[in-house]
This record gives C-alpha cells, structure tokens and sequence, in this order.
C-alpha cells in the first residue's frame, strides 16, 4: 500500500483518513524551535466535500488514496444510476446520486464529465465548466428590454433554474458557467 | 523598484526556470535586511560586545532529538568523513567564553533538516549571543532592547510569563504535575482534530497544545518572554531546583511568533553530558540518527565556563517583524525551491 510522510504534504495530495478519501487543501508545518514538529492540515472529504483540520506529528506517514480524476461522457440516466463511458477504452461506469450531486441539474446527454474515481468507482463528478442548455420555461419579458437589468428565473432542459435577461425567451439556447450556476450568453445549436 | 515574484514557491524543481530565477523577497525587503544586520553590528558595538566567527561544518552535531542535522563530507588527510553543518553554534561559542574572551555575539547561517513552512525554513539567519556574569532576566531585557530598535518601536510593552501560569491560566493544565491522559484530554476538548490518533509523550502533548492554543495570542501587541520551562525542556539551560524545579530558559514571542531563545547556561560538565546520553538515548529509542556528541565542548566545559546567559534570536523573523510579511520566503532572496 501507497504512503506519504508528512514531507510529502502538499496541496492536492490525495490521502485516507478514517476510511474515507480526503484531498490535501493546504499543509502547515508548526514547530516550537525546541520541540516537537507537526503538520497542521486542511483536508477536504473527497466524499462528503467537508474541509476539516486534521493535526499530524512530522514525519508520521498516511495511506495514500487511490484518486484520479479522467474525462468520461455522460450517456443516460436510468432512474437510479447515471451511466458514463471512457471515450478511449469505451468502458462503461454507473454512478450515484451521491457521486453525481449537483452535477446532474447540469449536464445532458454526451456532455464530457470530469469524474473522479477512488478504487476505479466514480466518487464525484463535474459538470463542463460551461454549459448549452435549452429554456424549457421562462415568463415572456417586455419586448424591447435589453437591459438586462433585474432579469426573470428560467428552467432550463436539465431541471436547473437560472436568472437569465428580460430578452430571453422559452427555447433559446443559453450558455452557462456551471461554476457560478450563471447565465453567460445566448448560445447557437 | 521592482516586486518580488509572489511570497509563495513550492516544488521548485519542477519550476521552469525562468519563472523563478526572480528573487522572492522584494528589493526593498533585501535592503531592510542589510540595514537590520548593520543596526544589530552597531548595537553590540556600542556595548561592547565582540562578534566572532565559528565553524558551520563540525565533527559532531546537535543531539536535541528535536533538531536534524544537515551533513556533507569532507575529503582530505587520507579519506573522507562526515561534516555536520551546525543547526547553532551553540558550543563553539560557550568554548570561547570558555576561553575567557568575554562577551560575544554571532549573526551567520544555520541549517535544520526537515524544517519547512510558513516559518521555517531550512537554512536560516540567527543571531547568537553570550553574556557571561548576566542572569537571563537581565537578558531577556537586552533582547528586549535589541528588538524594540530593530523594529523601530521604543515604546513597545513587555510582559513576561512564567510557562506554569501560562498552561495554569489559559489552558487548566499544570505542565509539571497534570497526568499524559490528561494533557492528551485537554487537547481533545479544545478541538485540535487529529489529537486522538496522535502518540505524543509529555512533552509532545505540552507543545501540541503550545503551538494550537497558546502561540497565537503570545505577544499581541507587545513582546512576551514565556520563561521557567519543565526541566524535560531546558535544553542547555540550568535547572533551579526546588520543590517545583524550573529550566532557566525563556522564549520570546512577538505576534504569535516565536522569536528567540535563551537560557541561563549549564556550566555543570557531567550534567551536560547526562544531558547529551539523555538525548542520545531518545534518539535510539525513536530510530533517529545519532550523531556523534561535541567531546571537546564538555573538555571546554571541564575546563571552566564563566556563569552568564546566551541567546539565539531567528533574524528572518524578526525582518518578517519589520517589513510586515507573513511568509518566511518574502523576506529570502532564494528559498530553497529557488536555490
């Protein structure tokens, strides 16, 4: 089994704790000149997404977590399970609700995934930071507004709301950055 | 003037280098630090204290199970042997006052293996100096003095806490009588998370809950000298006996920062020598190296060292003090990702 020393810490480090996977979020060595060294570490649960402080003596070693991340698209979901597959290998992998989270107000069928894998099962998924989408449902906006100020809520295709302008109409297209949840653009086939 | 290029490097070796020939502290943070070394040159002038010089690489290194010697090798009369770079040069410079040469002071490079952080840093700048016939609160006071020159602040208050109050008040701990399980308790309650995996003796409890609960509001506002440290922590510093026997030895903290060092120094040969079995002894038992012990500076200490103090203050932190940075590396002109 993979470990790291403590001198290995750095930001991004994928490590177990407790049986769950965590991602080193920042490392800070802290030592009295005349005593005992420790890392003092935020990590965050790969699983949960909860960043916790975590206090180690230096030069103590941690199992390393089996954590990668690989580009997969989203093919279908079958009322439980999101399915995706390897473009490469053409591999296929189910998801859960858990795994999935809000990515799934996000994405529609054949839109490119960062998933994140632990022990080869997805643990997260990420939507694409950005987005098309069809307006499913939006109230009509004055005609002639292009303000753009104030704005209305629009459902969009995949379930998710978002605050687009006045102008924007049910079946457009528009463009998201699922990072802020925020409309960008109006978007072309 | 030109910027830095940010006060933050890491894994510098796989850095491009031209993104990181640049010096990391600023022109102007590097002209601070050459008139903090002349402002301190002429602040032990003026009191008529020497500067010396003593060797960085020695035969024998440190044997304080909680510092790590660098090593390099030294090729000549017929072989080769290790060289230890010197984590302080501690005992050279007791081997001169040994000597009778008076007070002394030293500014020059240290090296800690391992030490790495916000605010460490593996080869730093320490000012060391020697005051033979002074006690260490008469010290602690020059240090004082010293500090509120370097940062420009003459006004600048002083406290001092003895290390048994400190636990006692801010805490509820007694560090001399208050059982490992309990200390070890005390931590959880206090929410250090990571505590209860942790295997810590005494000491190790005693400093977790220093560096977590107690650093971060020593020195607010004003330099606080933490002073009578557990016997298990005097280091070098003679132990006062009593019926609660305290180590002579003080830190000084400004703004949760750790800046000096002192002690009322061990004169006694054979405690010393206990005092390096002690360590080396620790040191198997936690399969650490251990390095060979400075023979000649107990044959110093035979010989006759005069009672007085010393300290060891981290001139990149106080700089840090000075300019206001919180890195260590905004005040270096190469960190050791740059190096």
């Amino acid at each position: 089994m993979a470990s790291y020393s403590t001198s290995e810490f750095k930001g991004g480090l994928k490590i177990m704790l407790d049986g769950d996977p965590y991602s080193i979020v920042e490392n800070e060595f802290v030592k009295p000149g005349k005593g005992q060294a420790f890392n003092r570490v935020r990590v965050r649960n790969l699983k949960t997404g909860r960043v916790v402080e975590k206090t180690f003596k230096s030069g103590d070693t941690v199992e390393a977590a089996d954590v990668h991340d690989t580009e997969m698209q989203y093919l279908y979901n079958d009322g439980e399970f999101w399915h995706f597959m390897d473009p490469q290998s053409f591999e296929q992998m189910t998801a859960d609700a858990t795994a999935v989270g809000e990515t799934a107000k996000w994405v529609k069928e054949q839109d490119l995934c960062k998933v994140t894998l632990w022990n080869g099962q997805p643990l997260s998924v990420e939507p694409p930071n950005f987005v098309v989408l069809t307006i499913t449902e939006t109230d009509p906006g004055l005609k002639g507004d292009t303000s753009g100020g104030g704005g209305k809520p629009a459902t969009l295709e995949t379930g998710a709301v978002v605050r687009v302008p006045l102008f924007v109409q049910t079946g457009e297209l528009i463009r998201v950055d699922t990072r802020t949840g925020e409309y960008v653009s109006r978007a072309k086939e | 003037m030109t910027s830095g290029q940010g006060p933050r490097t890491s894994g510098g070796e796989g850095l491009d280098p031209s993104g990181i020939w640049r010096p990391a502290a600023s022109l102007e943070t590097l002209r601070a630090r050459a008139a903090l070394l002349a402002e301190t040159r002429a602040f032990f002038a003026e009191r008529g204290v020497l500067e010396v010089e003593t060797p960085m690489a020695s035969r024998a290194a440190a044997s304080d199970p909680a510092i790590e010697s660098l090593a390099t090798r030294w090729s000549g009369q017929g072989g080769w042997q290790p060289l230890y770079l010197h984590t302080s040069p501690e005992l050279p410079m007791k081997r001169l006052l040994a000597a009778g040469i008076g007070p002394i002071y030293q500014i020059c490079k240290v090296f800690r293996d391992g030490e790495r952080g916000r605010l460490h840093h593996p080869e730093f700048s320490m000012l060391e100096w020697y005051r033979p016939g002074t006690s260490y609160g008469q010290l602690m006071d020059e240090v004082a003095d010293l500090v509120r020159r370097a940062l420009g602040r003459p006004d600048l208050a002083l406290e001092r806490l003895a290390y048994r109050e400190l636990f006692r008040e801010r805490i509820g701990v007694d560090p001399w009588s208050s059982e490992v399980a309990a200390l070890r308790d005390r931590a959880l309650e206090l929410g250090i998370s990571g505590g209860e995996s942790l295997d810590l003796d005494r000491d190790g409890w005693l400093d977790l809950l220093l560096v977590h609960r107690l650093e971060p509001g020593l020195g607010r506002g004003c330099l606080s000298f933490v002073h009578d440290y557990p016997p298990s922590q005097a280091a070098l510093a003679r132990v006062r006996p009593g019926s609660v026997p305290v180590a002579e030895r003080f830190e000084l903290y400004l703004e949760g920062v750790e800046l000096a060092n002192g002690f009322q120094e061990l004169t006694d040969r054979a405690a010393q020598e206990a005092r390096f079995a002690t360590d080396l002894a620790e040191r198997r038992a936690r399969g650490l190296p251990v390095p060979p012990v400075d023979r000649v500076f107990l044959a110093a200490l035979a010989a006759g060292m005069p009672e007085g103090s010393g300290v060891a203050l981290g001139l990149d932190r106080l700089l840090m003090a000075r300019v206001g940075a919180r890195h260590i590396d905004e005040v270096l002109a190469f960190p050791i990702e740059r190096a």
